[in-house]
């Protein structure tokens, strides 16, 4: 589309704005995190190198972040097969309930996440044995599929169902038809689903301090504690720094490899 | 047929799409059914029953009384209704931030940019909820960066944060809806002699809200449920999820019945864009 | 929209039919104490793993900052291996300790009745841990850790609810809470109360010394005339509040700010604020003021009771004690720590051993319907009606 030069400096004023608005606040997390006060003062007293000396030694942090990744890698994954079967189901199918189908997979990120948490923890440690590893990937996974739903469902309605119907005229099987058809167009959208799911689950408190058996700890959890030890804080501040620098590779890649757009149609 | 010979399996669910239906639902409604349906079901039928005063055993006696007090006391009607305002505030600052930058990435950005642009917008979701919500709660103090200019800790404040924490849930999906109509949309439409601004109002916004109902999908229903940032930002108010936070452990029935609202709430957004059309225009 | 509502209906009804079909016990409301009976012992050889549930800084294992370690000793001595798991408030450590997952809890006063009646954790025979004996004898035997008779945990540390205050809003430092309660509060909208259902107890505080004619006698025992009076209070408070706080950074953050000039909170907070200069008073006014003393609970039918009583013991030693205190910032219980803080004014600056600050500092009890003051010819307001009426006051 040919935009007017004064359309388009309208535009990227406004993106530079609305990108300063998402980056300053990070900025300050990042100032904060050289900063003396153990109190989140401002403006800062004085700067110190100490955060990120006790966050290099703290063992905690590590492995609550590797803890944190696997958790959400498996809950992603199977969010994304449930989740991508279900859109399909719903959008190129009409049947009786789907309506009800719809609202149900939004429920666990519509309800607050202390509902689904005390449901969840009632019914692992009452009905299915106690909390472990996959208890917590089982909550999580529970409300990542919404996301993918949600997503996938925005980018199947935008195409229409005649590629699909043209490929089965033309003798492809469903699975045939899916391989080669839709799932290439649905990619982008799968992508931004996974990556949106991923962080959702990454970053979750309140459901997995219900679902989380003893001496399992995420991040999330684990900087909610350190926001409770006495000088500790800001080491939090240092974690959120190294964890932003950390993932804007691969998430840059992940989109790369979506082909580039997020959920738009290939040309 | 030559599918009928080679792939058994694919005929038959070629020639039957109800097995088809069945078998893309059924994972997910098992799965959903067995983890969250099922538990759900049982903690929301506890706001019909009683709870021990004291040690919060639940007594199994059915009893609406719990589910009316919260029905038809003026203070938890009040409550969920600020509650509903906020979901409602932030999905719309979300979308009037949303589709500048969108749009800027879509159609404006150069596409090597555009890769970029979809990290940087991605990647402060990895910063941590509780950062960034102090970050803001810094941001916001009186005596803090802004200094007066800063509208302090309130219902705004709340609006704010929580449209910052939720942005990137609206950002990509409208981004992913423009750029499905770069090209042949708008080069019609621009071919037919709409300028720009015609061009957007009767063309791409209509088209995009598929997209940014998705997004509001989110939006709202995340902020429903939050409790957290209303504390740190929020001054001395309170949201939904803070009465069933305070109440849980004392009195389940009674914070079951509370979370009913923004249950209800949900069902009635979803409706709301379900009746627009939102959903269903291509 | 009519079948979704009809799908949720039926999901409703399906719940309502398996949630009567049992699970979940029932009991007798404002029942008597469960008869449990304590481990007869003796102590053995650890079973080996030992769950522990308690707050943040309480048991730290060294992956925090690897000098701040008293979970791996405990390892090496007992053998027992220790997942530590913590919580954020009260009421979420009774939900989690309720279901069976941990030992051991390190539980407040508002917590430890609540798990006493709930039959969730078993008396503690004090003679199997040798340390009961060093514990400061105005902690033991009270209202929170022990019931007819018989102590349900060891005490593990103290601390008082303090007037914190700014020093230059504040330049005399203020004898009374009354700024924090009058209508016409010089320093309205600068007050900054704990955002707990248990502060209703501080409003009854101050009702004692302002209305005598109230006759409450414990800020835990509220009749229903009386509980109202403190509500009414806690209404007019409102208006006056910065912030309720809940955890202490944000409380510190206003005070030295100077946009709290006063409230309610702990010694630590303060030290905490004055860490780049001094900026906030602590005092304790004459009134009188709320507490806190944390017991250490053991789960009724524990398979690992060995490694709980061992860790009852390792925890209140007194070099562990002397740890868990600095770090965290309380008084300890053992009388020997206090000769072992590394900071030699710890024990001063938290008044550990000064029996006369304690005698008006009202520990937290969980408030039950049998009046704690030991009035029979009427009933008292229980806990989960103080918390519903903290939230409907917070909502308003």
């Amino acid at each position: 589309m040919i935009l007017s030069p004064a359309a388009r400096w309208t535009l990227r004023t406004a993106a530079g704005l609305v990108l300063a608005f998402i980056y300053v606040p990070l900025l300050l997390v990042l100032l904060n995190s050289f900063s003396t006060s153990v109190t989140f003062a401002w403006p800062p007293p004085g700067y110190t190198l100490r955060w990120w000396q006790a966050a290099a030694s703290n063992e905690g942090v590590r492995t609550a972040v590797v803890t944190s990744v696997q958790v959400a890698l498996a809950a992603t994954a199977i969010a994304v097969v449930l989740g991508t079967l279900a859109s399909m189901a719903l959008v190129r199918y009409t049947f009786f309930g789907r309506e009800a189908v719809s609202l149900l997979v939004l429920l666990p990120i519509a309800l607050p996440g202390i509902v689904t948490g005390i449901a969840l923890n009632t019914l692992f440690t009452q009905a299915l044995g106690g909390l472990t590893f996959f208890t917590l990937v089982a909550g999580h996974a529970t409300f990542c599929i919404v996301i993918v739903v949600n997503n996938a469902s925005a980018r199947l309605r935008r195409m229409s169902g005649t590629p699909e119907e043209a490929s089965t005229d033309l003798g492809a099987g469903p699975w045939t038809t899916w391989r080669l058809v839709t799932f290439p167009a649905l990619r982008g959208a799968l992508v931004a689903g996974a990556l949106l799911a991923f962080a959702l689950s990454f970053d979750e408190i309140i459901v997995t301090t219900f679902t989380a058996g003893p001496g399992l700890q995420t991040l999330p959890l684990w900087i909610f504690q350190n926001l409770f030890r006495p000088n500790q804080s800001p080491v939090v501040n240092v974690a959120a720094v190294v964890l932003v620098a950390a993932s804007v590779v691969p998430v840059y890649l992940a989109n790369r490899l979506s082909g580039g757009s997020a959920g738009a149609t290939t040309k | 047929m030559a599918v009928a010979t080679k792939h058994p399996l694919q005929s038959v669910l070629h020639r039957r799409p109800g097995l088809r239906l069945t078998g893309l639902l059924a994972p997910a409604l098992a799965w959903l059914g067995l983890f969250y349906v099922v538990p759900l079901a049982f903690l929301l039928a506890t706001a019909f029953f009683d709870t021990d005063s004291f040690t919060g055993r639940i007594i199994y006696t059915f009893t609406t009384d719990t589910v009316v007090e919260v029905l038809t006391d003026p203070g938890y009607l009040l409550t969920a209704l600020r509650t509903v305002g906020v979901a409602a505030g932030v999905t719309l600052l979300c979308v009037v931030l949303a589709v500048p930058l969108a749009s800027y990435m879509a159609l404006v950005a150069r596409p090597r940019s555009r890769a970029v642009l979809v990290a940087l917008v991605v990647t402060p979701l990895w910063a941590s909820y509780l950062v960034k919500v102090y970050a803001w709660r810094i941001l916001l103090a009186p005596e803090g960066p802004l200094g007066g200019l800063s509208p302090g800790y309130g219902w705004l404040a709340v609006i704010v944060t929580l449209t910052y924490l939720w942005l990137p849930y609206m950002v990509l999906p409208v981004y992913a809806g423009i750029d499905a109509m770069r090209g042949s949309f708008l080069e019609a439409a621009a071919d037919l002699g709409a300028r720009p601004w015609t061009a957007f109002r009767t063309v791409v916004a209509p088209m995009l809200a598929p997209a940014v109902a998705a997004g509001s999908v989110f939006t709202f229903s995340l902020s429903l449920g939050d409790y957290i940032t209303v504390q740190l930002v929020g001054g001395t108010n309170q949201m939904l999820g803070n009465i069933v936070y305070t109440n849980f452990s004392t009195d389940l029935p009674f914070a079951a019945a509370v979370a009913l609202l923004p249950l209800i709430a949900m069902a009635a957004y979803l409706v709301t864009i379900r009746r627009t059309g939102a959903l269903e225009q291509l | 929209m009519r079948t979704a509502m009809r799908s949720i209906a039926l999901v409703g009804a399906v719940g309502l039919a398996l949630a009567g079909c049992g699970g979940g016990t029932t009991a007798a409301p404002g029942a008597a104490a469960p008869q449990g009976t304590a481990y007869a012992g003796p102590v053995g050889k650890g079973e080996g793993k030992l769950s522990v549930l308690a707050w943040p800084g309480y048991a730290e294992d060294g992956s925090t900052d690897p000098k701040i370690d008293w979970v791996t000793p405990f390892e090496q001595q007992t053998g027992c291996q220790v997942s530590v798991k913590t919580f954020a408030t009260s009421a979420e450590a009774v939900q989690l300790f309720s279901t069976g997952e941990y030992d051991v809890v390190s539980a407040s006063g508002d917590a430890s009745l609540r798990l006493v009646y709930g039959d969730r954790v078993q008396p503690v025979n004090t003679a199997l841990v040798p340390n009961y004996a060093d514990i400061f004898p105005d902690l033991k035997d009270k209202p929170w850790n022990s019931v007819g008779g018989k102590e349900y945990g060891i005490p593990h540390g103290r601390g008082a609810n303090l007037l914190l205050y700014n020093l230059a809003e504040n330049p005399t430092p203020p004898t009374s809470w009354s700024a924090m309660w009058d209508a016409n509060s010089p320093e309205k909208g600068k007050i900054s109360p704990y955002d707990d259902a248990i502060y209703i107890a501080d409003a009854a505080v101050y009702l004692m010394a302002t209305q005598p004619d109230l006759a409450i006698k414990n800020p835990y025992a509220l009749d229903q005339k009386q509980f109202d009076a403190a509500i009414g209070l806690l209404k007019q408070q409102k208006p006056l509040v910065n912030e309720y706080w809940g955890d202490y950074i944000k409380q510190s953050q206003g005070l030295t700010s100077g946009a709290v000039a006063q409230g309610q909170g702990w010694q630590l907070t303060a030290n905490l604020a004055n860490t780049d200069g001094q900026k906030v008073g602590t005092a304790k006014p004459k009134e009188g003021a709320t507490g806190w003393s944390d017991t250490w609970m053991v789960k009724k039918d524990t398979p690992n009771v060995n490694c709980s009583y061992l860790w009852l013991n390792h925890v209140v030693s007194p070099q562990v004690n002397a740890q868990i205190a600095e770090y965290f910032g309380e008084a300890p219980a053992n009388q020997k720590s206090c000769a072992l803080t590394t900071n030699k004014d710890h024990c001063t600056q938290y008044h550990a051993a000064e029996t006369s600050f304690w005698t008006d500092v009202y520990y937290w009890t969980t408030p039950t319907e049998t009046c704690l003051d030991g009035r029979t010819d009427t009933k008292c307001v229980a806990y989960d009606e103080w918390v519903k009426a903290w939230s409907q006051l917070r909502s308003a």
